[in-house]
């Protein structure tokens, strides 16, 4: 609060002539620094992680994110398994949960009535909220077994049990199941981030959609689905980057078997789950060296998925605003 | 706005009415396919919320909650774990929040819209690094020389809390109307006391929703305490310089074992966490609710 009296003398009213107050150059001062400080973390851990794994990188050069082995007896190295496990545990969660996050926030936004809708949203939001740890501690007592006796037999006794990636014995931990919990856990996010994106959907676009005789149908396919398209790409690349880092559940789920499965029922590993699984060993840098080579691929695939995600949200709202 | 999709000609009906049957068709299953979709969503929340209740509530008791993990075969409970997350996650939740305060007035009391925009891709980003990588970086800034603690452990979760509670409190900061502003600098009252005593005051309610679904992430996460604060002794210890026990890597080292007393436990400890999560995303919605009502009251 300002003072009423007015004294020459007074030092901070020099200040406050030249227009400064040190309560505000103090304040934004403080804030400046926090903004800067958790700019400077980002950088910051990718520059740590990274300086980590240098002599790793240097002792196994990059062919390591290529090499198929893993064999501490005999001290090779690779990467490959856990790029593999990765890469295709989260792609095949990614093939189920997009169309259905797609759906199911069509269906809140555009179908239900609110008061169907405003519970089913606080459901699928609690669905995030389930730690990760829990949804493999589920995933590996429960869902993993009934996916070992009911849905592997299943798919093996349709046409796509032919397939190679679908051959073999059924198991409890495998790529399969590790897929299947990733896909829970990234349906909430994508179907989230999409039902933002429905609601802001201009409403006189899907009205004049309407009132051209479209179905509701055709309204959502031709105005709603083209208008947040690039909106839709971003939330789909927004969980992949989820499932990508996800160590946990996975690690409960994929098997933790140092090989390239031929089936997706078989045990397999991924870069968060193998990092993971190595935390009770892990007390010097030297002993953790290729474990920190395999953090900074993890960090860098998921670095990059989220950078352009937000790229594609970037693009997305300027074209929005030019509108 | 008014944006007629060219391949349709709006005055040729022929081609509108033409396999009327089939577009009803499609209507229908595709209504039906969405809402198949949301039933399956919430059919998979209330069937791991089942789940635990029927393996997890049997083996609650006032012991389960008092005692530490038993050594060998014993009844042991979950009593180091609480107090070890209960501890990790204060501790966190206070480096986190000023920071994540400080952080969202920049973006939205000083910052031009350039520099604002950055932040919030910056904050985006950092939300997006997987917490095991957060976790190894903690490990090898912090732990590796002074070995494990509950304030790396902390430290670790704190990187994760900021991002959220900052990004949280910045979209409530933007949403205070800018009559608040106006009506107090034009008060003669200064820039911070503005920011501090009025708008922060109007925007608690969403910080204190974001500050809460922050808690609730951070409590349940396991990868970032494994490499600072995993390996702890079976003793209830509320020393910070310590590893200590928490409840996700309790149930994440019990749930890898064949014991089944272990995973009974493992259970149990998981019950107890999904319902501290549950609640407090209940009291976030109620947080929500009530600013809300008080920004439109504005």
């Amino acid at each position: 609060m300002t003072s009423t009296t007015y004294d020459p003398a007074a030092p901070e009213t020099d200040l406050r002539r030249r227009g400064l107050r040190l309560g505000d150059v103090l304040f934004k001062g403080v804030s400046v620094v926090a903004a800067a400080a958790a700019t400077a973390l980002l950088g910051l851990i990718a520059w740590k992680v990274l300086a980590l794994a240098w002599p790793a990188i240097q002792d196994f050069g990059l062919s390591f994110v290529w090499t198929d082995a893993w064999d501490p007896v005999a001290g090779v190295y690779g990467g490959l398994i856990f790029v593999y496990g990765t890469v295709v545990t989260s792609l095949i969660a990614l093939v189920i949960a997009a169309p259905l996050s797609i759906a199911i926030a069509l269906f809140l936004t555009e179908i239900a009535p609110r008061r169907v809708a405003a519970p089913i949203a606080t459901m699928v939001e609690l669905l995030a909220a389930i730690p990760s740890v829990v949804l493999g501690l589920w995933g590996i007592l429960v869902f993993g077994p009934w996916i070992r006796d009911h849905l592997e037999p299943w798919i093996q006794a349709t046409p796509l049990g032919l397939l190679p990636v679908f051959s073999g014995t059924p198991s409890q931990a495998g790529i399969l199941p590790a897929a299947l919990v990733l896909t829970i856990m990234i349906i909430p996010i994508t179907s989230a981030i999409c039902r933002e994106l429905f609601i802001r959907v201009p409403r006189d676009l899907t009205d004049g959609a309407l009132a051209l005789g479209s179905t509701r149908w055709e309204s959502i396919r031709s105005v709603v689905l083209t208008y947040a398209a690039p909106g839709i790409a971003a939330a789909v690349l927004l969980g992949l980057g989820r499932a990508f880092g996800e160590a946990i559940a996975v690690n409960q789920t994929i098997g933790n078997h140092n090989v390239i499965p031929t089936s997706w029922f078989e045990p397999g590993d991924s870069l968060g789950s193998k990092i993971a699984a190595e935390y009770v060993g892990a007390t010097s840098l030297e002993q953790a060296s290729s474990i920190l080579y395999l953090a900074a691929i993890l960090m860098v695939i998921s670095l990059a998925t989220n950078v352009v995600a937000q790229l594609v949200v970037v693009r997305f709202e300027r074209a929005r605003r030019a509108v | 706005m008014s944006s007629v999709p060219t391949q349709v000609d709006p005055y040729d009906i022929t081609i509108r009415s033409n396999g009327l049957r089939r577009r009803r068709v499609t209507e229908k299953a595709f209504g039906v396919v969405a809402f198949l979709s949301a039933l399956f969503a919430c059919a998979i929340l209330l069937t791991v919320l089942g789940t635990l209740v029927y393996k997890g509530f049997s083996e609650l008791s006032l012991g389960f909650f008092t005692k530490p993990r038993a050594l060998f075969g014993e009844q042991g409970g979950i009593a180091d774990a609480l107090v070890g997350s209960a501890v990790i996650v204060g501790m966190a939740m206070l480096m986190a929040i000023p920071v994540a305060v400080l952080v969202a007035i920049y973006m939205s009391e000083y910052a031009g819209p350039k520099i604002s925009r950055a932040l919030r891709i910056v904050l985006d980003v950092l939300n997006g690094v997987p917490a095991i990588v957060v976790g190894i970086f903690v490990f090898g800034v912090l732990v590796v020389g002074h070995g494990q603690s509950a304030v790396f452990g902390a430290f670790a979760l704190a990187i994760l809390a900021l991002p959220m509670v900052a990004r949280a409190t910045q979209e409530i900061l933007d949403v205070v109307p800018q009559s608040l502003r106006h009506a107090s600098l034009a008060l003669g009252v200064t820039k911070w006391r503005t920011t501090w005593n009025v708008i922060l005051p109007a925007a608690i309610g969403g910080i204190l929703t974001g500050v809460v679904i922050a808690v609730a992430r951070v409590a349940g996460e396991t990868a970032p305490l494994l490499f600072t604060s995993s390996i702890a002794a079976n003793e209830v210890s509320a020393d910070v310089h310590h590893a200590l026990a928490t409840l996700p890597v309790l149930i994440f080292a019990s749930s890898e074992s064949p014991d089944p007393h272990e995973q009974a436990t493992a259970w149990a400890a998981a019950l107890v966490l999904i319902v501290f999560v549950l609640v407090m995303n209940v009291l976030a919605k109620l947080f929500a609710g009530r600013k809300r009502r008080q920004l439109e009251g504005l």
